[in-house]
């Protein structure tokens, strides 16, 4: 059931992602701005957003963490931040094309919206570090989810600073997403958004359904190697047969 | 304004498209590598089963006057010892 | 069983009470912090290659000093409860371990106003041909000064408690305090400008500092706890 459901994800996922690519190439209008270069945009954008709700995700799982004590939410707040933290990869990697197809640099300190997501990756970044250096599981679980539930809440308010910085400096080019997008632009947008999003989603399963077969390997290899009993489930990072999501 | 003609945007929209694809690639070609050891893994983990599956039939024989089961030399000397 | 709130303020002026006896009488942070902020003007002076500052770059110096000044102060902000048994204590009275963090920041906060009263006069001297922008910065200063007690403070008692512990604070700490940089340095580089200052969006700014610190110290409010259970 549960590998059925992930083929079945995994599949829409990509024919979304395949439909989405479709309509930027051959049915979005060529845009009067910026030419051919604003297809990054149905690219890029997506990327952000999907990253910055992820890490929201990831901030809502540290929540129910620091609240129930169950494991399986530190799990999926760690996977939720750490694919987040890779498409923040792909979101700085494409902006820097972007913004050197635009404007001829590689990187621009007076786009707001690129230097925010910056900051806000780079503060990510430090949670790996952070969850190193604690190595009692459960502390470290609660300590990356007290960060999660800190850098989620910093994330509106480190946008709303740096674009006031900016506001009077640059003119905005990347167009806010919908403000002024033709109909057919905004299909194609919303398309590509929802497939980054199920893509996300996807890849999310995948690694909590890795992270969890791993778990059970590793005690099921204690329990044959040890010839003893297997230990009740409270050692576990992951409960074995907790929710099948 | 864009600041290059339509034709030199194009290798740049494709190398956008394509970070993305090769980084899509290299995360399922991490994956399936995990996979792999996952697979490995398990082997391992059933030959051991295994194992301890045949030293449990055998071992009852054993238990006995001892000697010269067809079994024991099956047995890797240092499985059973604390 | 446990005492309703007032008790929580009770406890964390009783910690704080503790925490400046201590530094009075061993002096560790705020000298050092003096010190190291005017070695780092030194530093600026001939980075820079400059000798009278204004503006933006005369912002930017003074609130980087104070910056790396205050992380030396957090990264010891929790070290005697870390080797004394502070956290245990905290945790087995039947207080709010709230009470820590906010005495902690208090501490701070206390430490930052004692190292500007120093700091920013050096500055003025070593930096700047008129002080008229000084007194406007007061505001500016303590509301920077709240947003490093609160992240400061907590991020704090999360670094020390882990193996990386000097290493952990700033590395955490950095991206968190942007946004307080950035509005203190935007209302600061009109009030240095070389003419005499002008207020733009003073108002505006100060609101975006009230701000950060506020969802810092409910955000330290609510987790706190949870740091220190066992």
């Amino acid at each position: 059931m549960r590998a059925n459901s992930l083929r079945n994800i995994s599949i829409l996922a990509a024919a979304l992602l395949g439909l989405g690519f479709g309509l930027v190439f051959f049915y979005a209008p060529l845009d009067a701005d910026q030419g051919f270069i604003q297809k990054i945009f149905y690219l890029h954008v997506p990327l952000a957003i999907v990253a910055l709700v992820g890490f929201i995700v990831g901030g809502i799982h540290a929540i129910r963490h620091l609240r129930t004590g169950d494991p399986v939410h530190d799990a999926r707040s760690y996977v939720a931040i750490h694919m987040s933290v890779i498409f923040g990869v792909a979101v700085l990697a494409t902006g820097a094309i972007w913004a050197r197809a635009s404007w001829g640099v590689w990187w621009e300190w007076r786009e707001p919206t690129l230097v925010s997501f910056l900051i806000v990756f780079l503060l990510y970044a430090t949670y790996y570090p952070l969850r190193y250096a604690i190595p009692d599981r459960e502390r470290q679980a609660r300590y990356a989810s007290v960060f999660a539930i800190t850098a989620g809440a910093f994330v509106p308010l480190n946008f709303i600073a740096v674009r006031l910085a900016e506001s009077f400096i640059h003119p905005r080019t990347f167009a806010t997403a919908n403000g002024g997008l033709p109909p057919k632009m905004q299909l194609v947008f919303w398309v590509c958004i929802i497939a980054m999003a199920l893509l996300w989603y996807t890849l999310v399963r995948f690694e909590l359904t890795a992270k969890r077969t791993r778990g059970q390997l590793s005690r099921l290899r204690r329990t044959l190697d040890g010839s003893n009993p297997p230990p009740p489930g409270a050692g576990a990072r992951i409960a074995p047969g907790a929710a099948a999501r | 304004m864009p600041a290059l003609p339509l034709d030199d945007a194009g290798p740049y929209v494709a190398a956008a498209y394509l970070v993305f694809v090769v980084l899509l690639i290299v995360y399922v070609g991490i994956m399936a590598a995990r996979l792999g050891n996952l697979s490995r893994e398990i082997e391992s983990l059933a030959e051991l089963a295994e194992r301890r599956e045949r030293e449990r039939a055998g071992a009852p024989a054993v238990g006995e006057a001892g000697g010269g089961e067809g079994n024991v030399p099956e047995q890797a000397s240092g499985e059973d010892s604390p | 069983m446990s005492r309703p709130t007032p008790g929580l303020f009770a406890v964390a002026r009783a910690i704080l009470a503790k925490d400046l006896r201590v530094e009075l009488r061993t002096l560790e942070s705020v000298p050092a912090m003096v010190l190291f902020s005017t070695t780092i003007y030194i530093v600026f002076r001939f980075g820079l290659d400059r000798t009278r500052l204004e503006g933006n770059l005369a912002a930017g110096v003074l609130l980087v000093t104070i910056l790396f000044a205050a992380l030396l102060a957090i990264n010891r902000l929790f070290v005697a409860e870390r080797e004394q048994g502070g956290f245990e204590a905290i945790r087995l009275a039947p207080v709010d371990g709230t009470a820590l963090f906010i005495a902690k920041a208090a501490a701070l906060m206390i430490y930052l106003a004692a190292l500007e009263m120093v700091s920013v006069p050096v500055f003025g001297l070593f930096f700047l041909d008129g002080w008229g922008g000084i007194p406007a910065l007061i505001p500016v200063l303590l509301l920077l000064n709240a947003g490093f007690a609160v992240s400061g403070s907590l991020i704090s008692s999360m670094a020390t408690n882990s193996r990386a512990r000097d290493l952990l604070a700033p590395l955490i700490l950095m991206p968190l305090l942007v946004p307080l940089m950035i509005a203190a340095a935007s209302v600061a580089d009109p009030l240095l400008a070389l003419g005499g200052p002008t207020f733009e969006d003073y108002g505006q700014w100060l609101v975006i500092l009230a701000l950060y610190d506020l969802v810092f110290l409910l955000i330290g409010y609510a987790v706190f706890d949870f740091l220190l259970e066992d």
